[in-house]
């Protein structure tokens, strides 16, 4: 069946099984890599996107449940070609990953919360990206990299991040 | 090679380069490379832990549309070679799929082609297995002892038990006031990385040509998949510009890549298979060490350990790949820190009906870190003396190195005292201990957790003629090759895969060290296994002093070169000249100088005016051997296992609510001397993801069955991975001890934390738990069963 999908703001259509998830269909149909496959079963977290910038499990999302909802993925937080965003580029400056594999997803549930919260504690952080689980870095540099993107946006005087 | 005393870009706090492609979701894993006409892999597997496989009935899945075949071992065991094993134990062959027999819950019985994962995954359900239930063995020391047999063929369960003895152990017993035995249990973890094992492979028939993209961290992979496939290794091409999502020792998919790589080939097509999460916990072949130890040591009124007597026997599961040589690197720190005179060392592995084992990070040392850091906090308990007190005085002190052990390792480097000595004034110990006393008098729980460990790193794999007489292995080096283009720019090739250690970021940082440019500017790229020198992996904590050192090497070679042309081309002697931010001068005669351009020219197109005989060109690789060398264990089973020596020191403030029975980290500190540090973004990285693992496999994670032989953990809400809230904040107190063997006095770190953090953290909740008389020797020490213990202590408690 045909789905029609508006990832990171364009629309595009997709020939899929009704059980195809969310995140196959973005990454074997839409060919956006950036989201990963980890448990499959909404544990994980490495399959992240936002869904109307709330950050949801794309594993447990089917893409016709996605109709008519505005979804980000990684791929749409950069501001160009060889761009980094704020939050991206704070996650380069403390190493807040290794393989990279849980990464994009974890930048996204940053990037919700920073999207609501432009002054998080260390436990609204800890919060927001505990439904996300990396097995590198023991999430030290990763809370750090929230942080200091929460910082860097109120030093710039910018809006929040906008999903 | 003597350590320059200040550095240019080594130890500088620089980004990580690979973390750009990352951040954006432009990493390259395995399952983003997708060559056009891709079928996919879903596995049949069996139900029982142990059964005869009496027919497989394909018809119904062979008739489903877009199914293209239908795979079972008898097929594929005709067509290739079993998998190596590193034991001498041609009985127990393994292979992809069962053959006749199937031996654990999970184990891969037939393997499904189709157009889709989905598909695949929908006729594996409709292939029909009749299978006659065997009887079957999971406890380790069962199995040792006899009964039911796993392999029958090999006649025994056992794979391993040998007995080394080091020294005078009787004697120094015999010579020892105080003796102590006790029983410590290491459960079954694993690392569990996030991707799960991934391998697509494609055979072109015309260039007889296999090409594989894999998910792999593993020594001599490309060698081992040729072999079992039954093709010259130049027929295997392995793909290592591709991004791992995580492994830590276990992808090692050998099996996957020998099931993908035969289906590629008879049926013509590019094949993939992705392990789901299940297949990964069941089947993928990925759990670690599960080790029951007794331990006994000899000492003195002072606490001083003379002797120790460890018997360690590990279920290695149904078969056995390298996995029993993670009994074997703990040899070459058998004794950890301390100056034990002599040691008798029992390794046992044995074959249960178990998922198989696979390498995990620090390969079997940090369970038994574990058990030796128990014994010296019960030897300290039994004499009544303060923990630290005991490390102390049992500990080898900076000037002894190096310093021989008695299993015939020797520590390159190490300040022991002075680590320990920064870790107690930053942590504030008197502090702590307070606040242990306040929990306590508040009716908490609580307890300070104390562990020390080494990190053996960058070694020949010594393990291997150690237990396995047949192999003669003494060398297991790694390798980095530069070139510089006609226009001046440089490029690094590496020649392996990388799952998150930053490699590219250490080539590119050691050769703008040596050359004196700006790393940023140097490429690092990766060779494929066919245009590849010699690389055995990332594994044992060797990229550092390994990679690090080839490239080290290959730089100075180029460094080398460009000398030499300048002393031809300005006539003058090249020990008169100065190598300076990639140009060449003389210092008595500033004005006779090559500039890089000047220099790289001359080699790429001036042959008249290159040293006669040199090559043209600015191309140099090094394959750099292991410091020290390598040679073969003495009869007595002693070897230098490993040139450089880690050490870390760990101490925490645990509290558990005696209700609940969770332990909560309430400080952890951690001194850490790796020698000299690369990167330190990198290096921290390492410590903190490696004590969350430690965590993890102390309190959190374990692969349990079922008494009817069922792995019960076989998803993320049974087998627990600790997320943001059950890792503490870490403070890390640096230390540097340069290793004297290493081109810049690094040693290695990608196993930190993760060896020291489960010995550190059972040290914190036994003493949190000495109050209630109850000792806890069996990891990982899981909510349940300490709330149980505690509970049982206190009713026993009110008894009385």
């Amino acid at each position: 069946m045909k789905v029609e999908l508006n990832v990171n703001g364009a629309t595009h259509v997709a020939e899929v099984e009704p059980r195809t998830s969310l995140l196959d269909c973005l990454r074997d149909n839409l060919l956006l890599t950036g989201a990963h496959a980890g448990c499959e079963h909404g544990v994980c977290g490495a399959c992240t996107v936002l869904v109307d910038g709330t950050a949801v499990r794309s594993c447990l999302m089917f893409a016709v449940q996605a109709d008519g909802y505005a979804v980000t993925t990684v791929e749409g937080l950069s501001p160009g070609p060889g761009e980094l965003s704020v939050l991206q580029d704070a996650f380069c400056e403390t190493h807040g990953m290794q393989c990279g594999y849980c990464t994009p997803a974890m930048i996204l549930a940053a990037h919700a919360l920073l999207s609501k919260n432009t002054q998080p504690t260390r436990e609204e952080i800890v919060d927001a990206i505990s439904g996300n689980i990396c097995r590198c870095t023991g999430y030290a540099q990763i809370v750090e990299a929230v942080a200091l993107a929460a910082e860097r946006m109120r030093g710039q005087n910018l809006p929040p991040e906008q999903p | 090679m003597s350590a320059p005393s200040k550095f240019r870009f080594v130890s500088s706090d620089r980004r990580v380069r690979e973390d750009r492609r990352f951040v954006v979701g432009k990493g390259r894993f395995a399952a983003d490379i997708v060559p056009a006409g891709l079928k996919h892999v879903a596995l049949v597997t069996c139900p029982h832990p142990a059964a005869q496989i009496v027919s497989i009935d394909k018809s119904a899945a062979l008739a489903m549309p877009g199914v293209h075949y239908v795979l079972d071992g008898a097929e594929l065991a005709q067509a290739t070679n079993p998998l190596a094993a590193g034991l001498d134990t041609p009985n127990v062959p393994r292979r992809p799929l069962a053959v006749d027999v199937a031996r654990y819950a999970g184990e891969w019985v037939a393997a499904v082609v189709a157009d889709t994962r989905a598909l695949a995954e929908d006729a594996a359900e409709a292939v029909a297995v009749d299978y006659d239930p065997l009887p079957f063995v999971l406890d380790g020391e069962a199995a040792y002892r006899g009964g039911v047999l796993v392999h029958e063929a090999h006649g025994t369960n056992v794979l391993l038990d040998r007995t080394f003895v080091w020294g005078e152990v009787d004697k120094d017993f015999a010579a020892s006031p105080h003796t102590l035995r006790h029983q410590v249990k290491w459960g079954r973890s694993a690392t569990v990385p996030i991707e799960t094992f991934v391998v697509t492979a494609q055979w072109d028939p015309w260039r007889e040509m296999l090409d594989i993209w894999a998910s792999i961290q593993m020594p001599k992979y490309p060698d081992q998949a040729a072999m079992a496939l039954k093709l010259p290794m130049s027929s295997v091409r392995v793909h290592y510009d591709v991004d791992v999502g995580g492994s830590y020792g276990v992808k090692r998919g050998i099996k996957h890549t020998v099931l993908v790589g035969y289906l590629a080939r008879r049926l013509g097509m590019p094949v993939r298979l992705v392990e789901d999460r299940l297949e990964n916990m069941r089947g993928g072949d990925m759990h670690g060490p599960e080790r029951n130890f007794d331990v006994e040591v000899g000492f003195d009124d002072q606490g001083i350990i003379r002797s120790m007597r460890m018997r360690a026997l590990d279920n290695v599961g149904a078969y056995a790949g390298r996995s029993p040589f993670q009994l074997g690197k703990p040899v070459g720190a058998i004794v950890g820190p301390y100056r034990i005179k002599s040691v008798q060392y029992q390794a046992i592995a044995v074959l249960t009906n178990k998922t198989v084992q696979e390498a995990v990070r620090a390969f079997g040392q940090s369970p038994t870190n574990y058990a030796i850091e128990r014994t010296v906090d019960e030897v300290a308990n039994r004499l009544g003396l303060d923990r630290l007190e005991v490390r102390r005085r049992n500990m080898i002190r900076r000037e002894e190195f190096p310093y021989l052990i008695p299993s015939g390792s020797t520590y390159d480097s190490g300040d022991y005292h002075t680590v320990i000595d920064k870790v107690l004034a930053h942590a504030g110990y008197e502090d702590m201990l307070a606040e242990r006393g306040r929990l306590r008098a508040q009716g908490m729980l609580a307890g300070i957790g104390i562990a020390a460990c080494l990190e053996p790193s960058g070694g020949n794999s010594s393990f291997e003629p150690l237990l396995n007489p047949k192999v003669g292995t003494t060398t297991w080096m790694d390798s980095c090759r530069i070139s510089v283009d006609l226009v001046g720019s440089i490029t690094a090739t590496m020649h392996t895969t990388s799952a998150g250690q930053g490699h590219e970021t250490l080539v590119g940082t050691v050769v703008g060290e040596v050359l004196e440019v700006d790393p940023e500017a140097v490429r690092v790229v990766r060779a494929d296994s066919l245009n590849s020198l010699p690389s055995n992996s990332p594994v044992g904590s060797r990229m550092a002093i390994m990679l690090g050192g080839a490239a080290f090497h290959a730089a100075q070679k180029i460094k080398d070169k460009l000398i030499a042309i300048a002393a031809h081309d300005l006539g003058v002697p090249a020990e008169r000249l100065t190598y300076k931010d990639g140009g060449v001068f003389d210092p008595s005669a500033p004005d006779k100088k090559r500039t890089w351009t000047e220099l790289v020219t001359v080699a790429h197109r001036y042959i008249h005016r290159l040293p006669p005989g040199m090559e043209p060109g600015l191309s140099v690789s090094h394959i750099m051997p292991v410091p020290g060398g390598g040679g073969l264990p003495t009869a007595d089973g002693r070897v230098q296992m490993y040139p450089c020596y880690s050490f870390e020191f760990h101490l925490m403030l645990v509290a558990i609510d005696p209700d609940l029975g969770k332990p909560e980290i309430r400080r952890y500190v951690i001194g850490h001397d790796c020698g000299t540090v690369i990167n330190p973004k990198i290096v921290r990285g390492m410590t903190m993801g490696g004590i969350a693992h430690g965590i993890g496999a102390a309190l959190y994670e374990e692969f349990a069955y079922s008494q009817d032989g069922l792995l019960m953990a076989q998803n993320f809400m049974d087998y627990l991975l600790p997320s943001a809230h059950e890792v503490p904040p870490v403070e890390i107190v640096h230390h540097e001890t340069p290793s004297p063997l290493t081109v810049f006095g690094q040693k290695g770190s990608g196993e930190s934390g993760y060896l020291g953090a489960p010995a550190a953290v059972a040290s914190a909740v036994n003493d949190a738990l000495r109050p209630l008389g109850i000792v806890v020797n069996s990891l990982p020490m899981k909510v349940t069963r300490l709330g149980d213990a505690i509970a049982a202590a206190r009713e026993g408690k009110a008894a009385t």
